[in-house]
């Protein structure tokens, strides 16, 4: 691939242009907006993880002063389709209505909507709503609701919403030569949420003068709530719009806000006046979106004498909470990273999903495949303790090679490019690897429970969704897009419009350097429109911002926009200048920027190509009248639809990597972990903007290891949230967090026209780092760390049960060679 | 539920401007400054003072207003993100949060930033664990706190070496 023009700005540390406004306290978020007339919505929850509805009165709550009208689910049913299905029959059955109907199937699900003129007299009223529930038995666990004992939505007849068994290579064949089988009984990977800081925020006006439904949100895919809107409110597409602009967080918990926007576009219709809802952080804790649960089942792993890892079975239960929505995507998105960062050919993975009382999950950043992930890295490092291998040594004789690349996986997957190895070393010499081993030899020696841990994972970025097809094939949904719009306005001001809709992660900068190193000018003279916006008609059907992709699929966009707009300048230039285009050169000087002939010496600014389009047409050649120099491009991926018979196929186009080493101490009396030392090596290809790429790979770190040690959601038995608030949450905190050292290695990725891969999710490599330093730490003791969550808690329940004999035996050798 | 909602006057200064409202007992500082004062610079991000996106000065005192009754504050003087900069020009903890990446999506930024401006007046070159505990309770779910701790170190240095200047 070419690369076009020199890098003068992408490649280099750029500040943000998001900087001014956020730093002055002038981001415009959207609980910061207020519209005339503007109306606040409350609702009123299930205080039931699984209850009938047996009856519902308003009228209490109507008549309180200031309140405009209640919206409750049997009033929207007439006015409504349920929601639309992605995964297939029989599940497809279901009803899924944004407020609950006769059934509520998690605590905090939404009941009633109160309408109120303000947001204190809304809450007032929302008291004296009084609603009648007969408590059923609630299903807390996915392996047990597969029994389908007991149905939450009884139009499905089971609880089991996906199945599907993914087999590549000769599997008996495989374990028939092996010289060792290792055999996991159970390893779990717990629920947890990034819970962006923002807290979901919908403003909705369904307007009575043009029949439009007008959104201000926070949603981060708005192409695909509007598709699910649309469908569900009856209306056409294009009568909704929706606009984001500063968006606090979202790490893909903000995907699944468009069953709150149904509501508030139906409150509106209803009061005819615009709705403003702003989630409580228990509402979002008890009601947004989770990560998705798993337990990885009956595993066992196939082993050469070597212990190069030859096949893996298992069986995965995957817990999605009371409703879909987004689901079943999950239970093929984990297959994008099939055999991790591994070389083994042959795995039989037997994946179903299950609904439970709970809340219902959605896209949390490195969804679905960092469970997979963390289930390969606990596979891979449990094998390394049982057969007595060093962790590295095991790692590096299974990685993937670098001369490897493309590398194909089992299921046809395509890993660009990438250097496990070196990135191990690299992550070595930076945490003092040696030194380590020394100090530990010594605490061990004295009884300390030191542990150094490795995890290698993957961050496969712009999906293929074509794979959705091998969960419904009847899914019309392949490939990817994005979409952007590069634009000379009359003035000739260099303006560009992208189809992502970013939450921190800088599109407005990175979009500026990439035109700029197109025009060759500097990026202050390039305006990246804030936010999302349907008007501004450069979306496609997977706009938004998610799955790790802005630096392939939204570059790749502004790129060509900006490329485009090129052509169209130099045609005009050429013209007037005239002069043959490839005499233009694209240049500053002191009046702005400017093309100039090299030959004749003129020159003319951007004003005036601009002014010759938009005002001085009568100038302007017929020949020429296909120049607007307003450019829209639509990047599309190259790919192909996956087989869905074999699951076979590439379902992803870049695969970043990441290497964590982390040195963990277990105190010997409160069993409380502590990071000792942690270094970070990330690899996303070519990098765009260094400090910038830095500052995510911080970010998902300060994720993954609140999620080892700290984040979980605990229900208890009868479907209590136990963790709806951040003081039961806990979110990582400053004084939780390590100092990180962070180290990179560049692999460019042929895949993308920069060399770029998407980044950001990581891969949740700190998880599956902590997991396996604790399972270094406790070896001895016998411990084996089959979840995902430790805290002291854990790990003392974990040793008392050692201790005590009650332990189960997780883990199980057969042996077929002597040592 | 009342009938009639009682009201109660109070005074205060805000970003150095004197304001008198009329408000119900129950309204929250936040809301009075978000609300009432349109100073929306001030987040709300979890509602139970864990999360400190709601941090402002009264009376010097980095305290989060979403635990503040507005009655509370009568009669304080309130410092919000709005009030840091001076005729436009940034203040050197704003400085140091752009120059060191120490923020992603800016929505924990500004409470960050007013408990960075009380730490720094109590302690001019606090290491890095003062750092980390005066920051405590403040989440920020973006950037894992390293350009954070980056920021306000640069920021003490900032304030610290103009101090030190134009005492010359």
């Amino acid at each position: 691939m070419t690369l076009g023009e020199p890098r003068r700005w992408v490649g280099h540390a750029l500040p943000r242009k998001e900087e001014n406004r956020l730093l002055r306290g002038r981001g415009k978020f959207a609980d910061d907006i207020k519209l005339r007339d503007m109306l606040y919505l409350r609702f009123i929850r299930s205080p039931y993880a699984h209850a009938n509805i047996l009856s519902i009165d308003v009228s209490a709550a109507e008549a309180v002063p200031g309140v405009i009208c209640t919206l409750t689910g049997a009033e929207i049913v007439p006015l409504t389709q349920p929601f639309i299905e992605i995964g297939p029959d029989p599940f497809a059955k279901i009803k899924d209505y944004p407020l609950a109907v006769s059934k509520a199937r998690y605590q905090g699900e939404p009941v009633v909507a109160v309408v109120a003129t303000s947001p204190a007299i809304a809450d007032d009223a929302a008291e004296v709503v009084q609603i009648e529930y007969e408590a059923l038995d609630p299903l807390g666990d996915g392996e047990q609701a597969l029994q389908d004992k007991s149905l939450l939505h009884e139009e499905a007849g089971t609880n089991r919403v996906w199945n599907g068994v993914f087999e590549y290579g000769d599997v008996d064949r495989a374990f028939k030569d092996a010289a060792y089988i290792v055999n996991i009984d159970r390893l779990h990977f717990h629920r947890f949420s990034s819970t962006p800081l923002e807290n979901n925020v919908v403003i909705a006006e369904w307007n009575p003068k043009d029949e439009r439904i007008y959104y201000s949100c926070n949603n981060s895919f708005p192409s695909f709530a509007i598709q699910f809107l649309a469908a569900h409110l009856n209306v056409h597409i294009d009568r909704i719009r929706v606009e984001t602009s500063d968006i606090g967080g979202s790490f893909g918990i903000k995907i699944t806000s468009y069953p709150q926007m149904a509501v508030c576009a139906l409150a509106s219709k209803k009061a005819g006046r615009p709705i403003k809802w702003v989630e409580t952080r228990s509402e979002h804790m008890t009601s947004s979106a989770h990560g998705n649960e798993r337990t990885f089942r009956d595993t066992r792993v196939a082993l050469a004498k070597d212990g190069v890892i030859t096949a893996i079975t298992s069986r995965h239960i995957d817990d999605c909470g009371a409703y879909p929505r987004y689901e079943p995507l999950g239970c093929v998105i984990w297959s994008q990273v099939f055999p991790g960062v591994y070389r083994f050919k042959n795995a039989r993975i037997d994946f179903m999903q299950a609904v439970t009382n709970k809340c219902p999950v959605g896209p949390n950043r490195g969804y679905s495949r960092m469970q997979h992930l963390w289930f390969l890295e606990r596979v891979v490092d449990i094998c390394a303790h049982e057969l007595g291998i060093a962790p590295d040594e095991m790692r590096l004789r299974n990685y993937v090679r670098p001369e490897e690349f493309p590398y194909t996986t089992p299921n046809g997957c395509v890993y660009d490019s990438g250097n496990y190895p070196k990135m191990l070393q690299v992550a070595k010499d930076l945490i003092g690897w040696d030194e380590w081993k020394k100090k530990q030899a010594a605490a061990r020696k004295e009884g300390r429970l030191l542990g150094i841990g490795i995890g290698t994972t993957l961050d496969s970025g712009t999906n293929n969704f074509g794979q959705s097809q091998i969960v419904n094939p009847g899914l019309p949904y392949s490939g990817n897009s994005q979409g952007a719009n590069c634009k000379l306005d009359i003035y000739g001001e260099v303006v560009v419009a992208v189809g992502s809709c970013p939450q921190g992660q800088g599109h407005e900068t990175t979009a500026a350097q990439v035109v700029a190193d197109v025009l060759n000018i500097h990026p202050d003279l390039v305006t990246v429109r804030t936010g999302f916006d349907t008007e501004r008609n450069v979306h496609t059907g997977f706009s938004g911002t998610y799955a790790s992709q802005f630096a392939v699929s939204g570059l790749s966009a502004v790129h060509g926009a900006a490329q485009k707009l090129k052509a169209e300048m130099k045609r005009l230039a050429a013209f007037t200048l005239q002069t043959k285009e490839d005499d233009l050169e694209f240049s500053m000087d002191a009046q702005g920027p400017e093309v100039r002939a090299r030959g004749n010496g003129k020159s003319i600014n951007y004003w005036g190509l601009a002014n010759l389009v938009n005002a001085n047409t009568a100038a302007l050649p017929p020949e020429l009248y296909e120049v607007t120099l307003n450019c829209r491009y639509i990047w599309r991926a190259p790919f192909k639809v996956p087989d869905k018979q074999k699951k076979y196929g590439n379902l992803t186009l870049t695969y970043a990597s990441q290497l964590h080493i982390c040195v963990v101490e277990v105190d010997r009396e409160t069993f409380i972990p502590r990071i000792v030392d942690y270094v970070a090596v990330d690899d996303c290809g070519t990098v765009i903007n260094p400090p910038i790429v830095e500052g995510q790979v911080y970010g998902a770190t300060a994720h993954g290891i609140g999620a080892a040690l700290m984040e979980n959601c605990v229900y208890d038995a009868v479907g209590n949230m136990l963790t709806s608030t951040f003081s039961d949450y806990t979110p990582i905190t400053a004084v939780n967090m390590p100092a990180v050292k962070y180290g990179h290695i560049e692999t460019p990725s042929p895949h993308s026209y920069s060399g770029a891969k998407g980044m950001g999710e990581g891969g949740a490599a700190p998880i599956h780092t902590i997991s396996a330093a604790l399972q270094d730490a406790l070896f001895a003791r016998g411990i084996v760390i089959d979840d995902s969550f430790n805290n002291a808690d854990s790990l003392f329940r974990a040793m008392v049960a050692r201790e005590i004999g009650q332990a189960q035996k997780l883990v199980r050798v057969e042996r077929r060679v002597q040592r | 539920m009342p009938d009639a909602v009682e009201t109660i006057p109070i005074r205060l200064k805000v970003n150095g401007k004197s304001h008198s409202l009329t408000v119900e007992p129950r309204l929250l500082l936040v809301e009075l400054l978000r609300e009432h004062l349109d100073l929306t610079g001030t987040h709300v991000g979890c509602d139970t003072t864990y999360c400190g996106a709601c941090t402002v000065l009264i009376n010097g005192a980095a305290v989060k207003s979403c635990t503040v009754f507005a009655v509370q504050a009568d009669g304080a003087e309130i410092l919000t993100v709005e009030g840091l900069e001076t005729d436009g020009q940034l203040h050197p903890i704003q400085r140091a949060f752009a120059e060191c990446y120490g923020l992603q999506c800016g929505y924990c930024t500004p409470g960050l930033m007013l408990a960075t401006h009380q730490l720094l007046a109590r302690n001019k070159r606090p290491d890095e664990k003062a750092i980390r505990k005066a920051i405590a309770g403040n989440t920020c779910r973006c950037t894992g706190y390293q350009n954070i701790i980056k920021a306000i170190q640069a920021a003490a240095r900032n304030m610290d070496g103009v101090q030190q200047r134009s005492s010359v």
